[in-house]
C-alpha cells in the first residue's frame, strides 16, 4: 500500500484571465477580478493543505492563463503521465511546461500523436477498475482508445452532448470506486446506461448544483471540496458519510473551471482501483516512483 | 431464389470503417451501428473480434453502406467521432504504360470481383471487370477499367501496388436456397433432377426480369442427341448468344444435311457407309455457300441449332482451335480477335450455362464478372474443377450426361411454364370476379 500523504498539483493565478474564448464560460466581456480570483486559489490551496495534501506547483507563464488549470495537464496512472494533447491552440503552448513538470516530480511522461487530441484528468477518471472518459468536445475517442492501450486500462468512453459540460470532470466526480457525483444530462443515452451499468451509487446533480461546477470537485480521503452553490449536493454527501466543504471559485467558474480543474491529484485519485489494491504495475506495468 | 443480376450490391456507396479499444461493455459499437441506421445507412459487420479479459481491447470491421456518396459522407462524419474510421486512407497509385501491350512492373492484377479504386478520396467503380487484367485509370475523368495486357497503349496510366484498391468478394445466393446441395466439392453424387430444376428456375427468371443468357456448348450436345433440347430452348427464346466452337457447329450441320454426327447416325446409333465423309461435306458445303447465315438461307441447312440461332436471331460466335478441319467460314481462327470479340459480347451476360466443353468453358469463365451466375454441366468432373481452379468460383458444377441433364432441364421449364400460366390465370379469375 502507498502511505505517503496526496500529492497534488497546482499553479498559481499570477496570469490567468479570460484573455480568450474556447468554452461556453468564457466571455471576454466579463473578465475575472484578477484579485479576487487570486485570494479564491489561495483559499483551496489552503484547505488543500489543511487536509494533509502536499501541493507541488508549475511555473505560471505569461500568456498561459488557463495553465492554472492543472487537471488538465495529463492522466496519471502508477508512474505513467499521459500528457494531454490540446484540442485548442490557445492552450496547446501549456503541454512543455507540464511535461517538464512532471519529469521533474519523477513520472514518466508519455505523449500521444500529434494529430490526437486529449485533455487529461479533465476529461478521463478513474472509478474503481475502469476509466471513465470523455469525448467529443475536446478529446477523440480514438485517443482515449490509445490511452487504454498505453496503460492497459478498461476504458468506457462517454460522449460530451452539453457543450457548457465540455470536460468530463465539469459532469462527473468519482468518490470512490463504486461511488460518483454526476450530472446525466450531459450525457447522451448510451453513456448513461454504461454510467448506470457500472457504478453502483450514483449521485445525481440537478442542473442549478451543475452548472454552479458541483461535480468539478477534489476528493481527498473523505472530504469533498466544492464550489460554493451547491447545498443539495452537500446534504447528500454529508449522508453517505463524506465532509462536503466549500470555497468560493466565481472567478475560476468564468473561464469554464473550479475546484478539479485547478488540481491535478499526482499519487491517484481517490477512486482509483489500482491505487488501493497498491498494484499499479498491474495497470500500469511501471512502478510509482515516490520522490 | 436470388436471380442472377449484374447489380451486387444493394446500396452503391459503402465504405469500410474500423474500430477498436473498449467498444463492447462502453456501447460504442452498438451506437456506432445504430448512428449508421439513424442516418438510413445499412451496415455489414466484416469481421469482431471481442476480447476475452476484461482488458482485452475489441475490434470491428463494419462496412457502412448508403444510397448517394452524400449521405455515405454524413455517416462517416458522424461515426468518425466515435472511433470509427475509414480503413483505406491513400488514393491508387498510377505509372504511365512504357511498353505497348505490356503493364508497367508491378501492376495491379485484377480478380474477376467488383473492384473499386480510390481516386482524390472517392472510390471509383472499376468497369469491364475481368480477372487477369490490369486498371487503366483516366485520372481527368474519375473512370478506370479493366484492361488486357495485350491491349495496353503506351501513355495510358496503369494501376501499381495494392494500395488505394478494395474488393468486394461475391456474396454466394447459397442461403436463399438456390444451390446450397451443391455447395461441396465437385461429386459425380448429386441429384441431376435438383439440379435441372435450379438451372430452369435461373433460366425462367433471367428471361422474365430481360437478362442475357449464354450457352458455351462442347459438340458432345450434339453427339448424344441432345441437341433437340438446346433448339427447344432458342425457340423459346431462353438463349440469346450462343459461343461453340467449329465442331459443335459442324456436327450440328451435318445432323441437319445428313442426319449424322461424325458419320454415326443419330436416330439409329449405326455407322453410315462413308459416313465419316459428312463431316468434311458439310463443311465444304457451308464454304460454298459463303458461311451459315446464307446456308441457311439458301435452304441448305433446315434443322439444328445453327439453324435455330440463325431464325431466331441468336448472336453466334465460333471459336477455332488448332485441330479443326475446315474450318467453316464463321469461325474466327485468330484467338486472340475471338478473345476480344468474346469480352465484348459477354457485357450483357446475365447467366451463363457451359455444356459439356471444357476449353471454351474455361476461356468464358476467365471473361466473366463473378456477379454472373455460371452452371457448368460436364460428365467429367476435371471440366468444372478447372474452372474454379482458375478463379471462376461463382460456378455451380454439375456432372452428369448431357442428354438426361437437358432432357430434365427442359421438362422442368414446361413445368414451371405451366404453373406460371396457371397463376397468370388464377389471377385474372380474381380480377374478374
Amino acid at each position: 500500500m502507498n502511505h505517503s500523504p496526496p500529492r497534488v498539483l497546482m499553479c498559481r493565478p499570477d496570469y490567468f484571465g479570460i484573455e480568450y474564448e474556447i468554452n461556453p464560460w468564457m466571455d471576454r466581456a466579463h473578465p475575472a477580478n484578477h484579485e479576487l480570483a487570486v485570494h479564491q486559489w489561495e483559499s483551496l490551496h489552503g484547505i488543500l493543505s489543511g487536509l494533509g495534501a502536499a501541493i507541488e506547483l508549475v511555473e505560471p507563464q505569461a500568456g498561459l492563463p488557463d495553465l492554472v488549470f492543472t487537471a488538465n495537464a495529463a492522466l496519471i496512472c502508477g508512474g505513467r503521465a499521459i500528457l494531454s494533447r490540446f484540442r485548442h491552440p490557445q492552450r496547446q503552448g501549456e503541454e512543455p511546461h507540464f511535461a517538464a513538470k512532471l519529469e521533474q516530480l519523477g513520472l514518466e511522461v508519455v505523449r500521444l500523436p500529434n494529430d490526437e487530441y486529449f485533455e487529461g484528468a479533465g476529461d478521463a477518471l478513474f472509478c474503481g477498475e475502469g476509466l471513465f472518459a470523455g469525448y467529443r468536445i475536446r478529446s477523440m475517442a480514438r485517443s482515449l482508445q490509445h490511452v487504454a492501450t498505453l496503460i492497459r486500462v478498461q476504458i468506457m468512453p462517454l460522449e460530451l452532448v452539453d457543450q457548457r459540460f465540455y470536460h468530463l470532470d465539469t459532469c462527473f466526480c468519482p468518490l470512490e470506486p463504486s461511488q460518483a457525483i454526476w450530472y446525466p444530462e450531459a450525457f447522451d443515452a448510451y453513456g448513461q446506461q454504461v454510467m448506470r451499468a457500472n457504478i453502483q451509487n450514483l449521485i445525481d446533480l440537478t442542473e442549478a448544483e451543475a452548472i454552479g461546477f458541483a461535480a468539478n470537485a477534489v476528493v481527498i480521503g473523505r472530504h469533498v471540496v466544492t464550489n460554493t452553490g451547491c447545498p443539495q449536493l452537500h446534504a447528500r454527501l454529508r449522508d453517505q458519510g463524506f465532509d462536503p466543504i466549500e470555497t468560493p471559485l466565481s472567478e475560476f467558474v468564468k473561464a469554464g473551471g473550479s475546484a478539479k480543474c485547478l488540481t491535478l491529484r499526482l499519487d491517484g485519485e481517490e477512486a482509483a482501483a489500482w491505487k488501493r489494491s497498491g498494484d499499479h504495475e498491474a495497470v500500469s506495468g511501471i512502478r510509482f516512483i515516490d520522490k | 431464389m436470388k436471380p442472377p443480376s449484374a447489380a451486387p450490391a444493394s446500396k452503391p456507396f459503402v465504405e469500410d470503417v474500423e474500430v477498436a479499444g473498449h467498444i463492447i461493455d462502453s456501447l460504442l459499437l452498438p451506437k456506432i451501428l445504430d448512428a449508421i441506421m439513424a442516418h438510413k445507412g445499412t451496415f455489414e459487420i466484416r469481421k469482431i473480434t471481442v476480447g476475452q479479459r476484461r482488458l482485452d481491447p475489441s475490434y470491428a470491421l463494419v462496412q457502412v453502406q448508403a444510397d448517394t456518396g452524400e449521405q455515405l459522407e454524413r455517416i462517416l462524419n458522424t461515426i468518425s467521432v466515435h472511433g470509427a474510421v475509414p480503413v483505406v486512407t491513400s488514393d491508387c497509385r498510377i505509372l504511365a504504360a512504357d511498353v505497348a501491350g505490356a503493364f508497367p512492373e508491378g501492376f495491379y492484377s485484377t480478380t474477376n470481383q467488383r473492384t473499386e479504386v480510390r481516386m482524390h478520396g472517392h472510390w471509383i467503380p472499376v468497369d469491364l471487370q475481368e480477372m487477369d487484367c490490369g486498371i487503366v485509370v483516366d485520372v481527368d475523368r474519375q473512370t478506370a477499367e479493366c484492361v488486357p495486357m495485350l491491349d495496353v497503349r503506351i501513355g495510358q496510366q496503369i494501376m501499381v501496388g495494392h494500395a488505394g484498391v478494395r474488393v468486394f468478394p461475391e456474396e454466394r445466393s447459397q442461403s436463399e436456397g438456390g444451390f446450397e446441395f451443391m455447395d461441396s466439392p465437385v461429386s459425380t453424387e448429386k441429384p441431376k433432377r435438383v439440379a435441372a430444376r435450379q438451372v430452369a428456375e435461373w433460366l425462367v427468371r433471367t428471361k422474365q426480369l430481360g437478362g442475357r443468357t449464354l450457352i458455351v456448348g462442347g459438340p458432345a450436345i450434339v453427339h448424344t442427341g441432345s441437341g433437340g433440347y438446346v433448339c427447344e430452348l432458342i425457340r423459346r427464346g431462353y438463349v440469346h448468344r450462343l459461343f461453340a466452337g467449329n465442331a459443335l457447329a459442324t456436327h450440328d450441320i451435318e445432323q441437319s444435311i445428313y442426319g449424322t454426327s461424325l458419320g454415326v447416325h443419330l436416330e439409329r446409333g449405326d455407322i453410315i457407309p462413308s459416313g465419316h465423309e459428312h463431316h468434311l461435306r458439310t463443311i465444304n458445303t457451308v464454304r460454298r455457300a459463303g458461311g451459315i447465315r446464307p446456308a441457311v438461307e439458301q435452304g441448305l441447312i433446315k434443322s439444328g441449332i445453327m439453324y435455330e440461332c440463325v431464325k431466331h436471331n441468336v448472336d453466334f460466335l465460333l471459336a477455332g482451335s488448332i485441330r479443326d478441319d475446315g474450318p467453316l467460314p464463321d469461325v474466327i481462327t485468330d484467338a486472340v480477335v475471338a478473345q476480344r470479340q468474346m469480352r465484348t459480347r459477354i457485357r450483357d451476360v446475365t447467366f451463363c450455362l457451359m455444356l459439356s466443353t471444357m476449353l471454351h468453358s474455361v476461356a468464358v469463365g476467365n471473361l466473366l464478372p463473378a456477379w454472373v451466375q455460371v452452371v457448368c454441366v460436364d460428365i467429367n468432373p476435371s471440366a468444372v474443377i478447372k474452372l474454379a481452379d482458375r478463379g471462376s468460383f461463382q460456378t455451380v458444377p454439375v456432372v452428369t450426361d448431357i442428354e438426361p441433364f437437358l432432357r430434365a432441364l427442359v421438362e422442368e421449364i414446361n413445368r414451371l411454364e405451366a404453373a406460371l400460366k396457371e397463376s397468370v390465370s388464377a389471377e385474372q379469375e380474381i380480377v374478374a370476379s
